[in-house]
């Protein structure tokens, strides 16, 4: 609950909503008891005063009845009103909305049919049937406002309770022993409550509006009772000669659901879970780069990373992803990156071309030289003209990473047109051509599909035929087989090992698999938080690892052959990047390390082979 | 040897494109009749690729899907009605996603305490010396209990997913995929972890992944599954060795293993599910595939002594 | 796509009927007797009697119902005795006026809000952002016609640009600079709240959109950042937006109701509540269903649309 206060009031503006809200229900409570005119007394010597006349600072309506007052009385009925259709219509809705979700199947079906046929009437023929039948009046109002809503209400809470129990710890409750009701009761329902308290919280405002709008119409309350919105319906016919008279009522209905509305979406971001951090920020078109001074040139090669450091701001939290990586690539060399989740090895091969999401990722030191020449903080538009077309990228799970409402063929040929002065009809020919490279049967038909209807390893290749759209030198690819079945993961690695030959490409190949690296990759870093703990050529590294943490990376991989064994588990955690220990960050974990590997920084040593260690396994 | 679990032709199927009246549109066979003897004891792996219906197959052993035909027998009773309570304190599951199987909005004690609550009626002071003992049964502090899920890493979260499954003392449990989430480093822990709990408590094992190294490591006896069906098994140190179905040999070569050239490059797709082939559904990928293949479905045979395989044309060792 | 649109339109009958059905029920519901407040308080029972056989309504309650769907499909919808007119030919005028209307604020929020919310969410954090987010805010917490009223007091009494109210002139008027005339204020008052939910919803759409895998993807091909956002997110995002698009049109044509009657303009929603504070049933009846029918209709064109967009939908 505190956790609640400190999210909601995080957001001013919901802050701001809470507080004058607070004011307005305060003076409305208290209103009976406020020293007012009484709210019906007629005075037709008095009508129509100005705001700030003697006795009515609001001034008078056009039977002379205080304004100050009415809308004191009207603003506590459409307040009450207003929160009353909310709360009525939020749970009818969501108890609706529950079971048809929870028990799915027919009992769903009929719902929601009726639901559908409910929702294809505009809301307001209904809410005006409905007051037809019941007569004007304050309540019929409020009833119609309610029904109308509650078919809104049902819908989106069927749709969160039907996904809530496709999730596996349902499943998990169901094996403990537990019937549909206690499910419902303990598993679902704690889950739905913040949604049917978002839900009410951002339509209390829009109820205001509507029981308002009746009564506006005439049809909600009848005089001399008022609302807001009969006030402002009375006053209609004296528009021009006494504005004041609709302004009053009119400001008071904005300012209140306003101020509700604030407090509603405040209420939202602070129980939606996505949004407890934050709001979703999108990525910028490049990584932001915060860099003091370049590094000096060391190598040459056509790659070549400089310590590269990238971070991810989060609130007040650095975590240091990127920590200084140094990496060469040379023409026609595949080189990879090994390393487990969080180590860095996808950052830094996205880092090269800026394509860290930012917020919240920047680039804060080194350099990534192409060519000699340094990207870091290069103007976009020169960014742009390399990505793709020198340096492309195939990235891991194919269905996410095309766009799924484009048909491939296009997809292809608006890589090449992004480049090159090609027509339509060229670059189309060209994207069947590509298709054809990768060994896609039947490549002018599949060239009209669109992503889902291929499966995942036709996907990649299409992954790859996207990558060599305009024969870049280098493909950086990051974990591309990681999602793929073994039987098309070798199909797909083949392929890789094939064209990479054939054109001559430089690969930088991210994975997290020796095998697959000792398959395609002539040299290989291995990476840990953040840092290339061991770098040489593949089958030295392999067979003779240096650093105790490839060495017992490599052994805790059960290999195929080895027969049924009891694994070399690496006991301990991988580092938290945020948290980084001084020193060696594998220390914690490693029985040789000593004082020296926790008092400060290891340099990478060597000149083929190189370890980041103080006490290596083998000497390279 | 006992059996600690056996199913007969169990088989499942899913009617796509279900209309308010008269038959689906389509019949999906995501199980092939599946019959499969687990001793007491064992650990069964059960290999495949996306689509083989092996978390299907899954389900059905632990009730929470009904298959459609066929039985399934635990310690020789016939648990034919899918029903998770009555399969509760017999036998568990373990789920691959163990963030996702966990209540975000419940405790680790409260999550602990369902099974045994509900499965074992224990209520007080028992209850908590349970929690207490499958606690440190999985190596984990017992300041965790008050927390919630999210606060855990992968790893962790996978400890408490088994001991849930662990706490109505069930005598096999189906691991489905319980270490494809987790890194490798700390897969092996969980591995490890799940050998000494089985040595201890004298458990049964059906351990279902995709990755053939881990399920070599783990596993007595190995099933394979191809598009639903079981088209081989055998002794763990003998069917990728010596494989004896061609799709299995397809399968150990296409595994990348240090130190081996690429291999495995075949193409080829699976069928259509909707649309499956008449007779062997390897047929399409197959070099060895004749006449027959293509028209017969081959069934399970024993080819050399515990080793089964259904084909028609069974490879030399 | 042509087997699509016409299961949607078979999907749409049973639909229709429910509608019908509706409205006839709750019809049937109002209180009183519809003989008494044709004739007044003061006929005779004998008259009234006579008028309710007249009417049918003498008969059980399903058989009135399908001879009011028979001749509902026949294009009778019946006469409007308030009016002394067949009601198809009333809601046909008035539905007219209310198209122009509705349609020409569907129109305006659908643009301004996709164009706002894209804005918004490119720029996120940027002035642009907080300017559109804080226009939003207001946007949807002003009653609409709290807002026309005002808008009247402004553009027509104060800086006298524009007509205070009505469809033409009285005089002179009736050609189409006139109708634009009168019509620039009450489409944008009637606009102002669903582009403001339009707008918000894109730019949360947006921002989904933009975080995920297949926008780093254009990205790294070299696409320029403009085609990024403005085609490859925008039309991802669309697939959220247009059926909030078939409900904002919902909520437009109900919101004409009360900028009908603030700008006195002939629309079917101050006939239709003319017609309930005239008991005037058959009217309501008619108008209700003919209006609900147009919407069912919209809602295939959205659903039409849906399908076209998302491929995925079609498997």
């Amino acid at each position: 609950m505190r956790l609640f206060l400190q999210l909601l009031f995080r957001n001013r503006l919901a802050g701001f909503g809470a507080v004058v809200l607070g004011v307005i229900v305060v003076l409305a409570v208290l209103t009976p008891i406020l020293p007012l005119h009484p709210p019906n007394e007629t005075n037709t010597a008095n009508r129509f005063l100005r705001p700030l006349s003697e006795g009515h600072w609001l001034g008078t309506d056009h039977l002379g009845r205080d304004l100050m007052s009415r809308l004191m009385w009207g603003t506590r009925l459409s307040l009450a009103v207003g929160f009353a259709a909310a709360l009525f219509a939020g749970l009818a809705g969501a108890a609706i909305g529950v079971l048809a979700g929870y028990f799915g199947g027919r009992i769903d079906n009929v719902t929601m049919r009726g639901i559908d046929m409910l929702m294809a009437f505009p809301y307001i023929l209904l809410a005006l049937a409905i007051v037809a039948v019941l007569g004007p009046g304050l309540m019929n109002a409020l009833i119609a406002v309610a029904v109308v809503n509650i078919p809104f209400f049902a819908r989106n809470i069927r749709g969160v309770t039907a996904g809530i129990v496709h999730r596996e710890f349902v499943d998990a409750a169901r094996l403990s022993g537990m019937g549909n009701a206690r499910i419902l009761w303990s598993e679902v329902l704690p889950n739905v409550v913040p949604v049917i308290v978002i839900a009410m919280s951002t339509t209390i405002g829009w109820m205001i509006l509507e029981t308002a709008g009746l009564s506006f119409l005439g049809l909600g309350s009848q005089p001399p009772q008022a609302d807001l919105g009969s006030m402002l319906g009375e006053a209609r016919s004296a528009l021009i000669t006494a504005p004041h008279t609709s302004i009053v009522p009119g400001a008071m209905i904005l300012l209140i659901v306003m101020s509700v509305n604030l407090l509603g979406d405040g209420v939202r971001d602070a129980l939606d879970p996505r949004l407890r951090s934050g709001a979703p920020s999108r990525p910028e078109a490049t990584t932001r780069v915060e860099r003091a001074t370049a590094p000096e040139a060391t190598e040459s090669g056509l790659l070549r990373l400089d310590r590269l450091e990238t971070q991810f701001r989060i609130g007040k939290r650095v975590y240091r992803a990127v920590n200084g990586v140094s990496l060469n690539l040379s023409p026609g060399e595949c080189v990879g990156l090994i390393g487990e989740s969080g180590s860095g090895k996808s950052v830094t091969a996205l880092s090269v071309m800026g394509l860290v999401a930012s917020p919240p990722g920047v680039i804060t030191g080194g350099a990534v030289r192409l060519d000699g020449q340094d990207l870091i903080g290069a103007p976009y538009e020169m960014l742009r003209a390399l990505r793709g077309r020198r340096v492309a990228y195939i990235f891991q799970d194919p269905l996410s990473t095309l766009h799924p409402l484009y048909r491939i063929g296009d997809q292809l040929a608006e890589a090449i047109t992004a480049h090159q002065p090609v027509g339509r009809a060229a670059a189309r020919a060209r994207a069947v051509r590509l298709l054809e490279d990768v060994r896609i049967p039947n490549p002018a038909a599949r060239a009209r599909a669109f992503p889902h209807e291929l499966s995942g390893g036709m996907r990649q290749r299409v992954g790859i035929a996207m990558a060599l759209a305009n024969d870049p030198d280098i493909i950086i690819a990051d974990e591309p087989t990681t999602a793929l079945d073994v039987t098309v993961q070798a199909q797909v690695l083949a392929l890789l090992d094939e064209l990479r030959r054939s054109r001559g490409l430089a690969i930088l190949f991210i994975t997290h698999d020796f095998g697959v690296v000792s398959q395609l990759c002539d040299r290989v870093a291995v990476m840990y938080g953040g840092r290339v703990v061991e770098e040489g050529p593949t089958t030295d590294l392999l067979a003779a690892p240096a650093h105790p943490y490839t060495r017992r990376l490599i052994a805790c991989v059960p290999e195929l052959g080895g027969g049924r064994r009891r694994l070399a588990a690496i006991p301990g955690l991988p580092p938290a990047v945020d948290d980084l220990p001084p020193g060696c960050a594998f220390a914690p974990r490693c029985e040789r390390a000593q004082d020296a590997c926790r008092a400060g920084e290891i340099a990478l040593a060597g000149k083929v082979r190189k370890v980041r260690c103080l006490f290596p396994e083998t000497t390279p | 040897m006992t059996l600690a679990l056996q199913t007969r032709d169990l088989a499942r199927s899913f009617d796509i494109g279900r209309r308010l009246i008269g038959p689906p549109r389509a019949r999906l066979h995501a199980v092939r009749p599946i019959s499969i003897q687990v001793q007491q004891g064992e650990t069964l792996g059960i290999v495949g690729e996306s689509g083989c219906g092996k978390s299907t197959l899954a389900r059905m052993l632990v009730g929470l899907v009904a298959p459609s035909a066929g039985s399934i027998e635990i310690e020789g009773r016939l648990l034919d009605r899918a029903d998770p309570a009555a399969f509760g304190r017999l036998i568990q599951y373990v789920f691959q996603d163990p963030v996702s199987s966990l209540n975000p909005r419940k405790t680790i004690r409260q999550i602990l305490a369902a099974p045994l609550r509900h499965l074992r009626g224990l209520r007080g002071r028992e209850l908590d010396a349970r929690i207490a003992e499958l606690f440190a049964a999985v190596s984990l502090r017992s300041d965790f209990l008050s927390r919630y899920p999210h606060e855990f890493s992968g790893g962790q979260a996978q400890r408490i997913g088994i001991a849930r499954a662990l706490a109505a003392s069930p005598r096999i449990l189906v691991l489905d995929e319980p270490v494809s989430a987790l890194d490798v480093s700390v897969q092996a822990q969980v591995l490890n972890l799940l050998a000494d709990l089985k040595a201890k408590l004298g458990l049964t094992y059906l351990f279902i992944s995709h990755d053939l190294a881990v399920v070599e490591a783990v596993s007595d006896r190995i099933a394979v599954l191809y598009f639903g069906a079981l088209v081989e098994s055998g002794p763990a140190h003998k069917v990728f060795a010596t494989p004896r179905h061609p799709y299995t040999k397809l399968l150990a070569l296409s595994a990348p293993v240090v130190g081996r050239p690429l291999g495995g490059a075949q193409s080829g797709e699976l069928p259509d599910p909707l649309n499956p082939p008449p007779g062997c559904a390897f047929a399409g990928r197959c070099p060895h595939a004749t006449e027959i293949c293509r028209r017969e479905m081959p069934a399970l045979r024993a080819i050399e002594g515990d080793q089964h395989a259904a084909c028609h044309h069974p490879l030399a060792p | 796509m042509g087997g699509y649109i016409l299961r949607r339109l078979i999907s749409a009958i049973p639909v229709l009927l429910g509608i019908t059905m509706i409205v006839f029920l709750i019809m049937a519901m109002i209180p009183g007797d519809p003989a008494t407040a044709i004739l007044g308080a003061y006929a005779t029972p004998e008259n009234v009697e006579r008028l309710n056989r007249y009417l049918g309504l003498d008969q059980p309650l399903l058989q009135q119902y399908l001879i009011w769907l028979g001749n509902l499909l026949q294009g009778d919808f019946g006469r409007s005795f308030a009016l002394n007119r067949p009601v198809l030919d009333e809601v046909l005028e008035r539905f007219s006026a209310t198209l122009i209307l509705a349609g020409t604020a569907f129109v305006l929020c659908s643009l301004l809000g996709i164009l706002a919310g894209v804005v918004s969410a490119a720029r996120q954090y940027g002035l642009a952002d907080k300017t559109i987010t804080f226009a939003v805010i207001v946007g949807i917490s002003v009653p609409s016609f709290f807002l026309g009223m005002m808008m009247i007091l402004f553009f027509a009494v104060q800086l006298r640009w524009l007509p205070v109210s009505g469809m033409y002139s009285i005089w002179g008027g009736g050609d189409l600079p006139d109708l634009i005339r009168h019509l620039t204020m009450p489409a944008l008052a009637l606009s102002v709240v669903a582009t403001g939910v339009i707008a918000r919803l894109t730019r949360g759409a947006m921002l989904e959109v933009l975080r995920q895998d297949f926008i780093r993807t254009a990205r790294a091909k070299g696409l320029h950042e403009r085609r990024v956002i403005w085609g490859h997110a925008l039309r991802a995002a669309m697939v959220s937006v247009i059926p909030v698009l078939g409900i904002q049109a919902g909520f437009v044509l109900s919101g004409a109701v009360y900028i009908e009657m603030v700008f006195q303009w002939p629309g079917i929603g101050r006939m239709l509540v003319d017609a309930i504070l005239k008991r005037d049933i058959l009217l309501v009846q008619g108008g209700v269903v003919f209006v609900a029918a147009c919407y069912v209709g919209f809602n295939i064109v959205v659903d039409v649309a849906q399908h076209l967009l998302d491929p995925r939908i079609r498997a």
